[in-house]
């Protein structure tokens, strides 16, 4: 048989082209959601109060809390949730590369992940702030005294550098031994390799509580080093889905402020007399879900399914928990935090 | 006698020129595999094109930076290891050299603790005493068939475990040893060390200049004289005169118990001393394994031949059997080395600051995970490359020629 | 003649016995004074150590999953560490009820290995009976199917992933490995070219920083919204990772196949694909099969380093087991010894299978 020379170069040029796939059309999130019927959520691997599987698998947590309210918001269901844990590493290309929807782990809200990473910061649910803990065998009281010590610091997180930062500004020296995992961190932690653990201070109680021996022989120093805003963040591109993140969290905390509780939603919603509470739980008339492309009943579902925000918090790291954090910063406005819900109207 | 040729007369200068060769047919061979390479270099070359074209698209879709401007600004990290001091504002691509460093001191240590004991083990196996035979052969089962990354841990764990905490450190003599490592008395600079450093290179010379003298003897006379040892102690003495000329300064920065931990003096960390003494037990298995089998491809005769020319056991073992055992056992060898050096970035897991955590906390500090992960890639292809070249070159050199 | 008697010389003294137990002891352990000294103080060390070890590990340990029982003074190894965890530790995170599952697609798998490892096997029917197991394996492991539950492919882990990921991706391997070769060795330069540079390129990077290129890099190599399971992304950068080694392998048995065998088949007429199919390939394969096997063996290994990307195989299921559990983490060296002997196990059996395979192959050959 024989060919051309221009049949040849036609046939390479048609195998080029037939390879060449144009990337699909960047799909909005809402939909996707709605088409699929579930949240794809990114949690954490294992951190008390915030996400945790227990042995049969069941999720619950601070986040979880709010990857529930997001499927009770959208699909009417807190429980069509798919849960993807992360570490460190994956969380933030797990999220550009749409594997999730949303990144609900405990992730600080900082300039470079907001300008260079293509996502998107939406509401803070949690003020913390980077501590220090030492056995209280060392007999350290204050962060100052860990001059030209080691500290055990997991890699990946804002803490490494927080911790270079403070280390520099107070003329500490501080020697880090970073880990790639956080549980080689903590076991070289407790097994006297570094003399103090430099974690998130909510991270700092859910380890002291569920990984020493006995957590009574442990001291959180009192410093806090940083500001970490922890929240949910989404990629950037879908206004839509960020709006809908950013006010079922803010929803939360309003009824939270309104005496709005998982208990009482119902009967809120039937009759409450206050303007305020119909417009958020959709009584009546109001449907502010419908700007959002959602039905009106968005926020009593998310209510009904995880409770307001105080609610939320005490079950997963109150005094009643074994992380017992304070509310702090982070009460409502009103009583002294920064716990502050635009207005849902 | 003229033979008259008129059928070949008829050949010349009428004939047309024979046709060419190539034809575009598909009978033809050069043909075919023109074919092939144009199908294969389009099909991965559009492939190519297709994953880069997506990689692009989604990095500029999701607003994802992207270039390699980010090694020039300040690293904002502290390294906890490094052979030079390190600042956290000094840039990033000095923290990649900081952790290439690092990569390097484990590797070639251990490199050469590896082969020491793997040479150790692998003439063990000829031991004539059955309990060494027995011992080194179960070394070697054991350490090669468990996966060394489990190896890595274990060995950490047992450093963190075992080892007293810095204010219980066990002392011999100025050395201390405890959770914080190895705490060593290291000599404070001055300009002695110079001196004594430039003897050493002078020694060098000097020890080179030797041997090529003791070879022209042996060549000539058949007399053989010390090739390592005499070297060696000239290339000392050379450096201790150097020393003493400089003042003979021998200040020590010795180690002594803080508070807390053990300060001033050097130290290794049980990080590093952990991945190295991880990756030689492990490594050393496989090259004991490597020089047995150097040992045995040696044929019996070569023994005898030598045993009747008269050569003592040594001698026949250094001039006759072990340059043969040499050819067999160097590219193998050389691979041995080469995967040490790339099991060492399992030291991420286990806290050792080496190029690849260093690049992981950059990948996580800036996003830049592409960058990060070709750099990474880059270093090790860079020493692999190498290494290969040279294997290549050394294997086709002394390979059995064919025909 | 005065008769001469017979005077028998003296008697030869019996000659020194060279086998028995005695004989051996003193030929092996005492030959001369080195060796004897060296017997003394080697015998001597493991006499102090081996008794202690085994107190420790065997007599005094405490066998009961109760972290009491272990905490009291002179108990030596913990092994209720294994008694208590071990089902986090063989199945990772797949939830509890359904650990059957994972139990019988596990032995299914080592069933078809072991099977596959002898001769009266080596049949076609072999390569139809892999993929019906294979089938089966997925279908019990992710389920959704006849009544199984679902169970994503996160929560799959411990042993059943390691078998999972060092057989298929060597499965995969083979054939990518056995063209990567022959590519290599080609006449045509551009192929011969692209095999060389991705040869070169997987074998000079190590496999974390293949691991962490798939888990990183993979989901922008895709178009939008087209996301590949983190376990295939693993198994595809396994495999790439496995083929280069496998194709250097089968380069070497290519290059030991004399010239003579490729001219003879030109002599006879045989086409490139036809001599490479009858001649060449079953020769090679055959004497790389030993070479192959420490392949699959070092594969077997490397699936550990599948624990930095957070799939949760047998290390990394040990390491979840243990660190979450205050109370059991002092005897993490326990759990260690625990999948280092599951390890061994494995490892040394498929050495002792390749031992034996060269001198299957070796029978036919001339020594």
């Amino acid at each position: 048989m024989k060919f051309s020379k221009i049949q040849l170069a036609a046939a390479a040029v048609a195998t080029m082209g037939a390879l060449l796939a144009a990337p699909a059309h960047a799909g909005k999130t809402l939909d996707a959601i709605k088409a699929r019927g579930s949240v794809v959520c990114g949690v954490n691997t294992g951190l008390a109060g915030f996400a945790q599987a227990d042995s049969s698998g069941k999720w619950s947590g601070l986040d979880i809390d709010v990857c529930k309210a997001l499927a009770a918001a959208v699909l009417s269901d807190p429980e069509k949730v798919k849960y993807v844990p992360l570490n460190a590493q994956q969380r933030f290309t797990a999220l550009q590369s749409g594997e999730i929807d949303v990144l609900a782990r405990n992730t600080t809200f900082t300039l470079t992940r907001d300008a260079s990473l293509g996502l998107s910061l939406t509401v803070a649910n949690f003020y913390d702030g980077q501590g220090f803990m030492v056995p209280v065998k060392s007999k350290i009281k204050s962060a100052k005294q860990l001059k030209g010590q080691t500290v055990c610091v997991q890699s990946g997180t804002t803490t490494e550098k927080n911790l270079t930062d403070y280390s520099k500004a107070n003329n500490l020296n501080i020697k880090p031994v970073v880990f790639e995992k956080v549980e080689a961190a903590t076991g070289a932690y407790f097994s006297g390799r570094c003399i103090a653990y430099t974690t998130d201070a909510s991270g700092l109680s859910s380890v002291r509580s569920k990984e020493a021996k006995d957590p009574a022989e442990h001291l959180i120093l009192p410093e806090l080093i940083s500001k970490e805003p922890l929240g949910p963040m989404v990629r950037r591109g879908d206004d839509e889905w960020f709006a809908i993140v950013k006010w079922v969290v803010y929803g939360t905390m309003e009824a939270e402020e309104y005496g709005v509780t998982q208990a009482n939603v119902d009967q809120m919603k039937a009759s409450s007399a206050d303007p305020v509470v119909q417009r958020l739980l959709g009584g009546g008339n109001e449907d502010t879900g419908k700007l959002l492309g959602l039905d009106k009943d968005w926020m009593a579902r998310v209510i009904k399914a995880v409770g307001n925000y105080g609610e939320s918090f005490e079950r997963n790291v109150g005094p009643k928990t074994p992380l017992n954090l304070p509310r702090g910063v982070n009460n409502l406005w009103n009583k002294g935090g920064l716990m502050y819900a635009y207005p849902i109207r | 006698m003229v033979y008259s040729t008129p059928h070949l007369k008829a050949h010349t200068m009428t004939e047309k020129p024979p046709p060419p060769k190539k034809t575009w047919s598909w009978r033809s061979q050069a043909f075919r595999g023109l074919v092939y390479q144009i199908i294969a270099f389009a099909v991965i070359a559009s492939g190519l094109w297709w994953l880069a074209s997506n990689t692009l698209y989604n990095m500029q879709v999701r607003g994802i930076q992207s270039g390699f401007d980010f090694l020039w600004g300040p690293a904002g990290f502290d390294i906890g290891e490094s052979l030079y001091p390190f600042d956290s504002s000094q840039p990033y691509w000095q923290a990649f050299l900081i952790g290439l460093t690092n990569t390097l001191r484990v590797a070639i240590i251990g490199i050469i603790l590896t082969t020491i004991l793997g040479t150790l083990l692998g003439v063990g196996r000829f031991s004539r005493n059955a309990l060494v035979r027995g011992l080194c052969y179960a070394y070697v089962e054991l350490f090669r068939n468990v996966p060394v990354l489990l190896q890595l841990l274990m060995w950490y764990l047992l450093f963190t475990e075992a080892l007293p905490m810095a204010v219980d450190a066990w002392t011999l003599g100025p050395l201390f040893l405890s959770k914080g490592g190895l705490s060593f008395p290291i000599p404070i600079w001055a300009t002695g060390h110079l001196w004594g450093f430039f003897g050493l290179i002078a020694g060098c010379f000097v020890a080179w200049g030797y041997r090529r003298w003791a070879i022209r003897k042996f060549e000539a006379t058949g007399q053989l004289r010390s090739m390592f040892w005499i070297p060696l102690l000239l290339t000392i003495v050379a450096g201790v005169l150097g020393w003493l000329a400089g003042g003979a300064p021998a200040e020590l920065n010795s180690p002594v118990k803080g508070e807390f931990a053990i300060e001033n003096g050097g130290s290794l960390t049980p990080e590093f001393l952990a991945v190295l003494i991880g990756l030689t037990a492990y490594t050393a298995a496989f090259v004991a394994e490597v020089v047995r089998s150097g040992i045995q491809s040696v044929s019996r005769g070569q023994g005898e031949a030598a045993a009747a020319l008269g050569l003592s056991q040594g001698h026949s073992m250094k001039l006759v059997q072990l340059p043969q055992a040499l050819r067999v056992i160097i590219p193998p060898m050389t691979n041995q080395f080469l995967n040490l050096t790339k099991n060492s970035s399992l030291a991420v897991a286990i806290g050792y600051p080496d190029v690849v955590s260093i690049a992981n906390t950059a990948l996580n500090q800036t996003g830049r995970a592409v960058e990060c992960i070709a750099i990474v890639m880059l270093v090790y292809l860079t020493t692999s490359l190498a290494t290969s070249l040279l294997m290549n070159w050394y294997n086709s050199r002394s390979a059995i020629k064919e025909r | 003649m005065t008769a001469q008697t017979f005077q028998p010389i003296a008697a030869r003294e019996a000659p020194v016995k060279t086998e028995g137990l005695v004989a051996w002891i003193r030929i092996n352990l005492f030959s001369d004074v080195p060796t004897s000294l060296m017997t003394l103080l080697v015998g001597g060390i493991l006499l102090y150590t081996v008794p202690q070890f085994l107190s420790w590990a065997l007599f005094r340990a405490s066998w009961l999953p109760d972290y009491d029982a272990c905490r009291v003074e002179g108990v030596g190894a913990c092994w209720g560490v294994v008694t208590e965890k071990y089902r986090f530790i063989l199945f990772g995170r797949y939830p509890f009820e359904e650990q059957w599952r994972p139990l019988l697609a596990t032995a299914l798998m080592l069933a078809l290995l072991a099977a596959s490892c002898m001769r009266a096997f080596w049949k076609p029917w072999l390569v139809i009976l892999w993929v019906v197991v294979l089938g089966v394996f997925f279908t019990l492991m992710y389920g959704n199917t006849l009544g199984l539950s679902k169970v994503e492919t996160d929560r799959w882990g411990g042993l059943p992933l390691t078998i999972l990921l060092a057989s298929l991706s060597m499965v995969m391997a083979f054939p990518i490995a056995m063209v990567v070769a022959l590519g290599r060795r080609s006449n045509l330069p551009a192929i011969r070219t692209f095999c060389t540079i991705y040869v070169e390129l997987i074998r000079g990077v190590p496999l974390i920083s293949v691991l962490f290129m798939a888990s990183f890099m993979f989901p922008l190599f895709m178009p939008q919204g087209v996301s590949i399971d983190v376990l295939i992304r693993v198994l595809v950068g396994i495999t790439l990772f496995a083929a280069a080694y496998m194709a250097e392998v089968i380069r070497g048995g290519l290059q030991a196949i004399p010239k003579g065998q490729l001219e003879a088949a030109a002599s006879l007429g045989l086409s490139y694909w036809q001599t490479q199919r009858k001649i060449v390939l079953p020769q090679a394969l055959a004497m790389v099969v030993p070479s192959i096997m420490n392949n699959f063996i070092g594969l077997f290994k490397d699936t550990s380093l599948v624990t930095i990307v957070s799939l949760y195989e047998l290390t990394g299921a040990l390491s979840l087991a243990l660190n979450s559990d205050a109370n059991w983490r002092p005897f993490k060296i326990e759990g260690y010894l625990f999948i280092t002997m599951i390890y061994f196990f494995f490892c040394f059996s498929m050495s002792r299978y390749s031992i034996w395979v060269e001198k299957q192959v070796n029978k036919g050959k001339a020594s």
